[in-house]
């Protein structure tokens, strides 16, 4: 048996961030998921995938938010609430800084038809939008 | 011009771990495990579902595959969890979800109600994203 790539651990955090993005999530649990320190854990995550946790944590909730405007017609507030976030109006900002419009503008942009196109979620979720001035590109594998 | 998908790899950081998980976890047949002297003891490993003929092949990246250099990219692409998904199809997601998690299975996304049917979610040992997904009756 060979021993796990320090990437594979850092990957166990990440998907609990992708499975329990809903819940509080705190760095001492995910960093503990990961089996190192939480000073260790933020600075090597940060090298692997290109975001903190705690942005990553984020760039889910506001890529689930979008789906959620995308394809429910929950209002804004329930979308907030649905993914985690506390408050209505600090997601109103962060979902524009990264969307570049307010999450009503987003869902108006969409036709229902949208809808129709049934990508699976895990594509989707891959394709989140990053929270640095909308820089989208993947992670710098270096 | 082609009739089927026959084979298909899959990268896998240690061939026996992902024999155990693939046959004893999952439930994949071995259709092939076969160790060639004359290749530098390349082992072809396939295995596939009952009833269908469509094999994965569980790919070693070491030598003589590819050398160390390649080999240590690849190792890390997997442990980032960055390579394709599998997806594979079941009749009942949330059944087959508990019952992996028995199992201590990675479950990276619990059940979920799509448009296309119940959708979950759950990597290998190497970090191979596996998605299991339940079709929604035909309308």
């Amino acid at each position: 048996m060979i021993a796990d790539h320090p990437d594979r651990n850092l990957l166990r955090a990440k998907d609990l961030i992708d499975a329990r993005y809903a819940d509080p999530l705190d760095t001492a649990a995910l960093a503990a998921r990961a089996c190192c320190s939480e000073a260790h854990f933020i600075r090597t995550f940060k090298r692997a995938f290109g975001e903190t946790p705690h942005q990553y944590l984020l760039t889910r909730r506001l890529e689930r938010a979008a789906a959620l405007l995308r394809g429910t017609d929950y209002n804004v507030a329930e979308v907030c609430f649905n993914v985690g976030l506390a408050s209505v109006g600090s997601f109103t900002s962060s979902f524009r800084r990264v969307y570049g419009m307010t999450p009503t503008a987003y869902r108006a942009a969409f036709p229902p038809a949208a809808r129709m196109a049934h990508v699976p979620t895990c594509v989707v979720m891959a394709h989140a939008k990053r929270r640095r001035n909308g820089e989208d590109t993947a992670a710098d594998a270096t | 011009m082609f009739n089927r998908i026959t084979h298909t790899g899959v990268w896998v950081t240690d061939q026996d771990e992902a024999l155990a998980f693939y046959r004893d976890v999952l439930g994949f047949e071995v259709r092939m495990d076969v160790t060639v002297a004359e290749y530098g003891n390349l082992r072809w490993l396939a295995v596939g579902l009952p009833g269908q003929d469509l094999v994965l092949q569980l790919t070693a990246f070491d030598p003589p595959q590819m050398d160390e250099a390649t080999g240590a990219q690849v190792r890390q692409i997997l442990a980032k969890g960055y390579t394709p998904p599998l997806i594979f199809e079941v009749d009942d997601c949330r059944a087959t979800i508990d019952r992996l998690r028995e199992r201590g299975v990675d479950i990276t996304q619990e059940p979920v109600e799509q448009p296309y049917g119940i959708d979950a979610g759950i990597r290998d040992p190497s970090g191979n994203s596996i998605r299991i997904t339940q079709p929604a009756p035909a309308a």
